[in-house]
């Protein structure tokens, strides 16, 4: 076994430099293109001496507003890798039909399929839900930062990490062909021998160990640390969504990371859990996969529901209609999203009775959806309506998620499903559902914070052009996918010889490059909103009227948030402030207890990435002398005692002193 | 009554803040967050399991159970385990009454018994080997392995945890935090001992009975 074990394996494993992909001229242009940019931000940062404060007050940071911020903004960077991801797909497909091949061999169309799908699930929508949970969840209850503020900047860098070694695998090596879930026995060691499976596999590890303990960390803020007087039923909507998803995000991600590890045992090691010979299974893989997969689905748009309620109540300048009924739908959904998983495979074979049983549950969970878009339309029903940009947001989401809604019953029926599955049917769906629902939510979400944590509106008109091209867009790629899924059209294609379905395809391409028009309107929009910032400013700390707590302080927040803490007596609880005239205490601040920064939770994610990188190319060395760095800084970090401060009263007293002459001015 | 019904505008003010308390960051969600952790952990061991119970009988015309399990040395095994539950409870006992040298002993006894418990199952493994059943031989063993070692896994990154606390308690002493570590492992501790019971059960007792 050792005998052909020459020194350059030893040093650099399975590595070698026909591994870097040169010889494609996408890859190429790719590689200048991020290596441009990067420079070019380097150099930035370099010529504003901005390391320091970078490096102080952002990656070592503990504060939950500028975590829920660097979510933000990684989301929204991987949502131009996983676009452009979406456009060569859309490019390949409208072109490769008959003699003509398409400008991308199966081999790297599969690959991008692959990293399209994971990356806008783990990298794009993930962290913008998390994103806006961290920076509105604690403002929103009155509290001054998170449960375990060390783990939160943790969390966001193992997030981040993951992403890199996504971002890695582009350059070096290749990605997982896999599909989105890696499903056996295709991303086996038979069948995927190369380093791509292995790529995904330690990128979602690392991403999910954050994942993880940021579900623990926000249920521990939730439960622990809300306002004096904000019982459970008068916690504003967004917290009960965050909640539920958080409860998600515990009970699922476990089961992800068993499943992987099991996954990376049958590669490494040559077990049998799920391979075709000496016992294994490759169903009982799709089962566990989609056990985490389906609440997964749930964990990403209750957030989405969440905002929406809030922006509707908001610009509706009404309370919420049915509370409650919304509070309820979202346990429901909650505990339903664990007993619908297998209808993602009712062609498994697992006979008539399973089937009904799944099919039934997942038409069910339609009923408190439906529940909660009544709920909405019930708000707007006699509101004094602001259509500004994030309630029309909320409007293009109820048109176009009651769509994806109906289309995913329709899937839920166990029949049609047989002749819809892995059709661009459900291609159709689920991008009804992701991008109607959860990304017009974030949207939204990111139009409604964006003045309480910067201080500023965003550009209304660019704002607006967003929302038109999105949604266009949206319709004219996806509903043509609609009509070739009917027609029996399979997903992940790179080919096609029906020369009759060209102009479906040509269409929905069209449909992308309106989305690619979206994409650049809302960078027009951040870079114009940046430049004309002092005419957008809002000095009241409440640019839309707003009912929940976190706009009763100023925007963007003091590093405390409240420098006393609220007390609530009504579940709008900034609303009921207002209107019962509450006299803001301007004397007898006190020194407020506050955790200090830290730089562990970097370290920690950059030797992680490390080892995932180690583990991939198979670099036993630098694997195991990272493994042993994880466990040697981790517990350095629990022999520092010293975590906390206090904020001085004079600092809280000058800063509120600050907000005073703000709220005169405006 | 509290939803739907707004407070008439300019009706008498209730107290909107509190400007008594004494600034303070919540230290009660510790025990909090770390049940969860384990609920977590606790699932990533139900998914085992279940691997385990699908895959368990998959031998592959390889050995099975009853060729592989000694039940007396498993049982002096589960036996190692329960004593270090007992003791860990005893340094816990020592520690309400805030005497630092006998949790200290009790803790070292602990670590002790967690030793010897996951020395005698890297003997088990090695046996094992020898016997011709390394995890790749089938699915059975595959699973079996994975369900096993994970837990041994977790008792040894216990002790490591049990050691690091014993530094600590000699560089600090027995005070609020060190207090607040040594009960998460307690938790973690315990949990490993009830999955125990689980793995004793279902692998090794049901497995040899069929």
């Amino acid at each position: 076994m050792f005998a052909n074990l020459d020194l350059q394996q030893l040093i650099l494993g399975r590595f070698t430099i026909e591994q870097i992909p040169y010889h494609e001229p996408i890859l190429q242009a790719t590689f200048a293109g991020v290596a441009v940019v990067g420079l070019a931000v380097l150099g930035v940062i370099t010529y504003f001496r901005f390391w320091g404060p970078l490096w102080r007050d952002w990656v070592t940071s503990i504060d939950h507003k500028k975590i829920g911020i660097m979510y933000c903004i990684f989301a929204l960077i991987m949502l131009l890798r996983g676009f452009a991801d979406a456009l060569l797909m859309r490019s390949q497909q409208a072109v490769a039909f008959g003699s003509e091949q398409g400008f991308l061999p199966p081999h790297h169309y599969d690959q991008i399929f692959t990293a399209h799908g994971m990356i806008m699930i783990f990298f794009v929508a993930m962290p913008f839900v998390t994103g806006l949970m961290n920076f509105a969840v604690p403002l929103q209850i009155g509290a001054r930062d998170v449960a375990f503020p060390f783990l939160n900047n943790f969390s966001f860098w193992m997030t981040v990490a993951g992403g890199i070694l996504v971002m890695v695998s582009l350059f070096v090596g290749e990605f997982s062909r896999a599909t989105w879930l890696a499903y056996p026995p295709l991303s086996g060691a038979a069948m995927s021998p190369g380093v791509g499976v292995d790529y995904y596999i330690w990128a979602l590890q690392i991403a999910g160990i954050g994942t993880l303990l940021s579900g623990i960390n926000l249920i521990a803020t939730i439960v622990k640390m809300r306002a004096p007087g904000m019982t459970m039923m008068k916690l504003p909507i967004f917290v009960w969504s965050s909640l539920c998803t958080n409860i998600l995000i515990v009970a699922a991600f476990p089961i992800l990371t068993a499943v992987l590890a099991m996954l990376s045992l049958d590669r490494y090691v040559g077990t049998h859990f799920f391979t075709n010979d000496l016992g294994g299974n490759a169903m009982l893989y799709f089962n566990l996969i989609w056990i985490w997969g389906h609440p997964e689905v749930y964990i990403l748009i209750l957030p989405a529901f969440g905002v929406f309620s809030e922006i509707t109540s908001t610009f509706c300048g009404k309370r919420l209609f049915g509370y409650t009924s919304m509070v309820y739908a979202l346990v429901v959904i909650t505990i339903l999203a664990y007993l619908v998983w297998l209808h993602h495979f009712f062609t498994m074979g697992s006979g008539a009775d399973v089937n009904s049983f799944f099919g039934i549950t997942t038409m069910i969970i339609s009923i408190p959806t439906g529940a909660k878009i009544f709920n909405w339309m019930f708000t707007m029903y006699r509101g004094r309506i602001r259509f500004e940009v994030p309630m029309m947001w909320v409007v293009a989401f109820i048109v176009t998620f009651v769509i994806g809604g109906m289309t995913g019953v329709l899937l839920a029926v166990p029949p049609a499903d047989f002749v819809l599955h892995n059709s661009l049917f459900l291609i159709a769906h689920f991008h009804n559902v992701i991008i109607g629902g959860v990304l017009f939510g974030m949207f939204a979400g990111v139009t409604f914070w964006f003045p309480k944590a910067f201080g500023f509106k965003l550009d209304e008109f660019w704002g607006k052009m967003a929302l038109v091209f999105w949604v266009s867009g949206f319709y004219v790629a996806f509903m043509p996918l609609y009509v070739l899924g009917l027609m029996g059209v399979t997903r992940r294609m790179q080919h096609f010889d029906d020369p009759s379905l060209q102009i479906w395809f040509v269409i929905a391409a069209c449909g992308a490059g309106l989305i690619a028009l979206g994409i650049a309107s809302q960078i027009v929009m951040f870079v114009v909103s940046i430049r004309n910032r002092e005419k957008l400013r809002d000095l009241t700390g409440d640019p839309w009227g707003g009912r929940t707590l976190e706009w009763s302080t100023s925007s963007p927040p003091p590093d405390y948030n409240f420098a006393f803490t609220p007390v609530v007596h009504d579940s709008d609880a900034w609303w009921d402030m207002k209107n019962r005239g509450f006299a803001r205490p301007m004397t007898g601040y006190k020194p407020i207890h506050m955790p200090k920064n830290t730089a562990s939770g970097a370290i920690l994610a950059g030797l992680n990435f490390t080892f995932g990188l180690a583990m991939v190319w198979y670099v036993w060395w630098l694997a195991a002398l990272s493994f042993v760095a994880i466990f040697v800084v981790a517990i350095l970090h629990t022999f520092n005692y010293n975590r906390d401060f206090y904020i001085p009263a004079d600092t809280v007293s000058r800063t509120e002193g600050q907000r005073s002459r703000e709220l005169e001015m405006a | 009554m509290m939803h739907g019904e707004t407070a008439p505008p300019g009706a008498a003010a209730p107290v909107f803040y509190q400007t008594d308390e004494e600034g303070h960051h919540s230290e009660g969600s510790t025990m909090l967050g770390f049940w969860l952790y384990l609920m977590s952990d606790c699932l990533i061991f139900a998914t085992l399991f279940a691997t385990y119970g699908v895959l368990g009988r998959s031998y592959a015309a390889g050995p099975t159970p009853k060729d592989l399990f000694d039940l007396p040395g498993i049982a002096v095994n589960t036996a190692m385990l329960l004593f270090s539950s007992i003791t860990y409870g005893f340094a816990m006992l020592e520690m309400d009454r805030n005497r630092i040298k006998q949790t200290q002993i009790w803790l070292a006894i602990t670590g002790l018994f967690g030793v010897a418990f996951v020395s005698l199952e890297i003997r088990e493994f090695v046996h094992l080997f020898h016997e011709g059943a390394p995890p790749w031989r089938s699915a059975f063993l595959s699973s079996f392995y994975t369900l096993v070692a994970t837990h041994g896994l977790h008792v040894s990154v216990g002790i490591l945890w049990l050691v690091v606390l014993l530094v600590q308690l000699r560089k600090h002493g027995l005070i609020v935090e060190n207090k607040r570590r040594l009960m998460c492992l307690s938790m973690f501790w315990h949990f490993l001992d009830l999955i125990w019971i689980g793995v004793f059960t279902v692998v090794y007792l049901m497995g040899v009975l069929e």
